[in-house]
């Protein structure tokens, strides 16, 4: 009996180890596969796949320099990776994080612009009003969600164009600085993230990123409120049977996600670029979806992720210049990535089971 | 606003509403077969380089337009496996693709533009009158006057409404899309339904895209899209899944396009002069019909979307 239970036992841990070893594996192979294929795609361009890659990591490591640069690219992801996989923990698709960073970075640059306030509090609340601006365009996409049943996907998606426009709208009207150049004025010093070593560019939004990075950890698995989460995204019917109110939870995850990127725009602003232009972000909010799916939803992976796909965007710059490939070609690599681990995961899924038929 | 200006303004509906509804009534297709297809926007963008280049090397834009639809077709066969055979998550696949194309088409164009010191103009699609329709007053100058890609994609949607109801393919697709497993007893490949029809949005989705690169303009411009396969998606919900709602949906959408279009050109302007208005910025305009597609989306309500929508089917479960 007790020899059954024990054989039982070490096969669930088995398995268990099994889960957790692919987990880790299979976005290291998925990256691989994608700059593999990628390699093909440079090859065919009539580029040495070797020396773009190696421009690649130099661009992104080779000094002191570039690797700020890359811890400075990768901020922003972090805030808007963790801002999809709290979304899609709750069963809810964000793929509008782009939007949500540009009215955070929108409602941040009027209060560090137009307000008068001494040092840490107006850094405070250009912080708390780019929450705001995010938390709201992410809520207006939940809500509709959770009331309407309308779909997240396309709601989030023509939001992010809306957004956009809107920037663009008060980059060049109402918030527009004096003279020729379509930009805002720039933050006032004190609401400016402070650098955090003197002679670098590294900023306190680092410190706001880890600080945001293990909150979500926190709220997703050790609170009451990040179990309902994730049991309506693992199982909604099994969780509106538990009398759990799965529309409120999603609007609420998709408010939550929305301020966790609205930081992403707003860190940015307030650390980096100071001034709001036409197109300040590259794509944080779409490289977020690659970020966090690669990173496996999952806090930790979300930051390797951020920090691997920052130094991809940073290199891709030296990539450029030394090969004349165009950056555009990291989206090639990112989608590429997300397709080798979803199909991955589904194969994984299919060798388990025949394993469990097999067994059984 | 006079006679003109209001034709001038219908004629345009139709026109803009031409790359939507090819995506949308191909999208309908493997919508109706359970797949759910938010890739059609990179399909699109594809469709837009692949159909330029082409017409832009061989002198001939029906080329394109062959070539734009094989693209669409290849990428969407790459999706399919992915999702169907795999069973990989659909919106995800697509996220991934559109991310994938938006990628691919930039950097090969900018090649295109490195290698070209001239100027990079395909030769583009004449106008087809059509004789005698085209005199009747205000309808003939509104319908009857368009390129030839016009037609052919107000011919599809009634094309889609008889096959999905009046042929066994349509039941077989509606069925595919309801209760696969029902279909499967019934002999239906159930896979095989699905394949094709993703093949045939993605080939559809493509030639809109062309549309835009060598029907309304002779040029690819980087993102040219700009959402239009998102709008085409949400045609066919707002259009509650039949082929006839899909184009009244991509009409209004259409629609809004040609109105934006026409305030950034200053022809309403008169108009806002007499409701006290002295200027619109030029983004409110642009924002016009993504504004439209969300209050669309926002008054249809709950939508009754195919029962096996975005559900992997696979024999062996139970």
């Amino acid at each position: 009996m007790t020899t059954v239970t024990q054989a039982r036992e070490s096969q669930a841990s088995r398995a268990l180890r099994w889960e957790r070893l692919i987990n880790m594996l299979l976005p290291v192979l998925a990256i691989l596969a994608s700059f593999l294929i990628g390699s093909l795609f440079l090859w065919a361009l009539g580029v040495s796949p070797v020396t773009a890659y190696t421009a690649l990591v130099k661009g992104a490591f080779g000094n002191q320099r570039l690797a700020t640069s890359t811890i400075l690219k990768s901020i922003p992801l972090i805030f808007a990776g963790l801002a999809v996989t709290l979304a899609y923990r709750g069963g809810v698709f964000n793929i509008g994080a782009e939007g949500q960073l540009y009215l955070g970075a929108l409602f941040a640059v009027w209060a560090g612009t137009r307000l008068a306030l001494p040092f840490p509090w107006h850094l405070l609340v250009a912080l708390a009003l780019g929450i705001l601006g995010g938390m709201i365009w992410g809520a207006i996409p939940g809500y509709l969600k959770a009331t309407r049943d309308m779909n997240e996907i396309i709601v989030t998606i023509l939001m992010n164009y809306i957004a956009i426009f809107t920037v663009s709208y008060f980059v060049h009207g109402p918030l527009k600085e004096e003279g020729w150049n379509t930009q805002t004025d720039a933050v006032a010093e004190t609401a400016r993230l402070p650098t955090l070593w003197a002679g670098t560019r590294l900023h306190y939004g680092v410190i706001l990123a880890l600080i945001c990075l293990v909150l979500v950890y926190v709220v997703l698995f050790h609170t009451t409120l990040g179990y309902r989460i994730r049991m309506v995204g693992a199982n909604i019917h099994g969780a509106r049977y538990a009398g759990i109110k799965t529309t409120w939870i999603m609007a609420l995850a998709m408010a939550l996600s929305g301020g966790l990127a609205g930081l992403a725009g707003t860190v940015e602003l307030l650390g980096v670029q100071y001034r709001l232009i036409d197109n300040f972000s590259p794509g944080w909010g779409f490289d977020a979806i690659a970020v966090a799916l690669v990173g496996r939803l999952n806090p930790i992976g979300v930051l390797i992720a951020a920090l691997f796909f920052g130094a991809l965007r940073n290199g891709a710059n030296s990539m450029q210049t030394a090969v004349r490939v165009d950056v555009v070609v990291i989206y090639i690599l990112q989608g590429l990535a997300i397709v080798f681990l979803i199909a991955g995961s589904s194969v994984d899924n299919r060798i388990r089971r025949w394993l469990d038929a097999w067994q059984a | 606003m006079d006679m003109d200006a209001l034709i001038g303004l219908l004629h345009a509906t139709i026109r803009l509403t031409t790359p939507l509804l090819f995506a949308a009534i191909g999208g309908l297709y493997n919508e109706r077969a359970g797949v759910i297809n938010i890739a059609l926007e990179g399909k699109m963008l594809l469709g837009a380089l692949v159909g330029f280049m082409v017409a832009f090397s061989s002198g001939n834009p029906w080329l394109g337009v062959l070539a734009a639809a094989a693209s669409g077709a290849l990428v969407a066969l790459l999706f399919a496996y992915v999702t169907i055979t795999l069973g990989a998550d659909q919106i995800v696949s697509a996220v991934a693709i559109n991310l994938m194309m938006l990628g691919f088409t930039g950097v090969v164009f900018r090649l295109m533009k490195a290698a070209n010191s001239g100027s990079l103009s395909a030769p583009t699609f004449q106008e087809w009158t059509i004789p005698g329709l085209a005199q009747i007053p205000v309808l003939g100058p509104v319908l009857f006057r368009h390129l030839p890609l016009v037609y052919l994609a107000f011919l599809l949607v009634p094309l889609a409404h008889f096959i999905f109801y009046r042929t066994t393919w349509g039941l077989s697709i509606r069925a595919v899309g309801e209760h696969p497993r029902a279909a499967d007893t019934l002999g239906v490949k159930v896979r095989t339904v699905r394949y094709l029809t993703v093949l045939w949005g993605g080939a559809m989705a493509a030639i809109g895209g062309a549309v835009l690169s060598i029907g309304h303009n002779s040029t690819f411009i980087e993102n040219m899209t700009a959402g239009r396969g998102f709008i085409a998606f949400s045609a066919i919900v707002f259009g509650k899944w039949t082929p006839l709602g899909t184009m009244l949906a991509s009409l209004l959408f259409g629609f809004a396009d040609a109105l934006q279009l026409r305030i950034q050109a200053g022809i309403l302007e008169p108009l806002f002069r007499n409701l006290g208005i002295q200027e619109v910025a030029y983004q409110i305009p642009v924002m016009l019909p993504y504004v439209v597609t969300l209050v669309a989306l926002f008054f249809i309500g709950k939508s009754h979307w195919p029962a096996a929508a975005a559900i992997h089917y696979d024999r062996e479960e139970g």
